[in-house]
């Protein structure tokens, strides 16, 4: 699961309203290589929650990331290869996600997160 | 390249989408819209992952396959390996999916038609256009037509439901309820256009 996922992903558990972000726990990261693709990270800056993505990275290992980031940073072919980085090429293949709110685990096993709830907490 | 298909479950109604189906769907929003390449695609009930491949290849930036299936979502990513597709799978029930706003571009999805589960492709549809920014691409049944574009516009607060095609889809003798070999029926190709 890439990190851009995970800044989509909120805790689904009924009757939560701060389920965002999941805390991450790593046990396995991978990297993939893919293009980076300028206009698409571009795109994407506006609808990222940078303080989310800022510190998924952290707690799987990438610290590359400024604590504030704003628009004018994207002419910066430096700060645009470490946002690819963290958003597209870290995978966390083994762990877990953890509502903040609840402390509820998911599982991630081969980088699927398990978000199948419990009855009593549709 | 030959994608692996699922022995389906009957209460999901996993009926697998044909190639035919899969890349009418994907080049029609890619070419008539652009709403594949360099997007965020969700492939909803993915199954084995057809329609998200399809996207991938199309080039998406990023796919994202939600199902509620272990089984299936094993198999597309095996599948996605295959390709060499980079596909993220999130296990899950439509129903229950919770994501911060708007945060995909484009959802494309051959739910579950509802005669199973009344109502089924309703929810995916409900929620598909809940996460979509751009579009929303769906198939359902021609018969159920009208109910789809009142349930679209009135219900589901989508600005534009427009049919794009008839398809037929080709429903193969899966389930052992299933007393004929091989039925089509007809099918409507949508594009839902999501309020901002």
């Amino acid at each position: 699961m890439r990190l851009l996922t995970h800044n989509m992903l909120s805790s689904n558990i009924k009757g939560v309203t701060n389920g965002f972000p999941l805390r991450i726990e790593v046990e396995k990261v991978v990297e993939k290589e893919v293009d980076l693709n300028p206009d698409f990270l571009r795109s994407m800056f506006s609808k990222i929650d940078w303080k989310a993505l800022v510190h998924a990275a952290r707690s799987i290992g990438y610290s590359e990331l400024p604590d504030e980031a704003d628009p004018s940073m994207l002419d910066s072919d430096d700060f645009l290869s470490r946002f690819h980085h963290a958003l597209l090429q870290l995978h966390l293949e083994e762990g877990v996600l953890i509502c903040p709110e609840t402390g509820r685990r998911f599982p991630v096993n081969k980088g699927i997160p398990n978000m199948l709830l419990h009855e009593d907490e549709v | 390249m030959k994608l692996k298909q699922l022995e389906g479950l009957v209460e999901l109604e996993q009926y697998p989408t044909g190639p035919h189906i899969a890349s009418r769907m994907l080049f029609t929003a890619e070419n008539s819209f652009g709403d594949v390449s360099n997007k965020v695609v969700a492939d909803f009930g993915c199954g084995c992952g057809t329609l998200g491949a399809a996207a991938a290849l199309l080039g998406a930036e990023h796919v994202i396959g939600i199902d509620v299936d272990s089984q299936a979502l094993e198999i597309a990513s095996l599948n996605a390996e295959d390709l060499e597709l980079d596909i993220d799978y999130i296990q899950c029930d439509i129903r229950n999916l919770v994501w911060r706003g708007q945060a995909a571009d484009t959802v494309v999805m051959n739910p579950p038609f509802g005669t199973r589960k009344k109502g089924a492709d309703m929810d995916f549809l409900f929620n598909a256009l809940k996460v979509a920014s751009e579009a929303v691409y769906s198939l359902h049944k021609t018969s159920t037509r009208d109910h789809v574009r009142r349930a679209a516009l009135w219900d589901f607060n989508a600005s534009s439901a427009e049919v794009l095609c008839e398809l037929r889809y080709a429903v193969p003798q899966l389930y052992k309820f299933h007393k004929k070999k091989e039925v089509d029926i007809a099918v409507d190709l949508w594009r839902f256009v999501p309020r901002k």
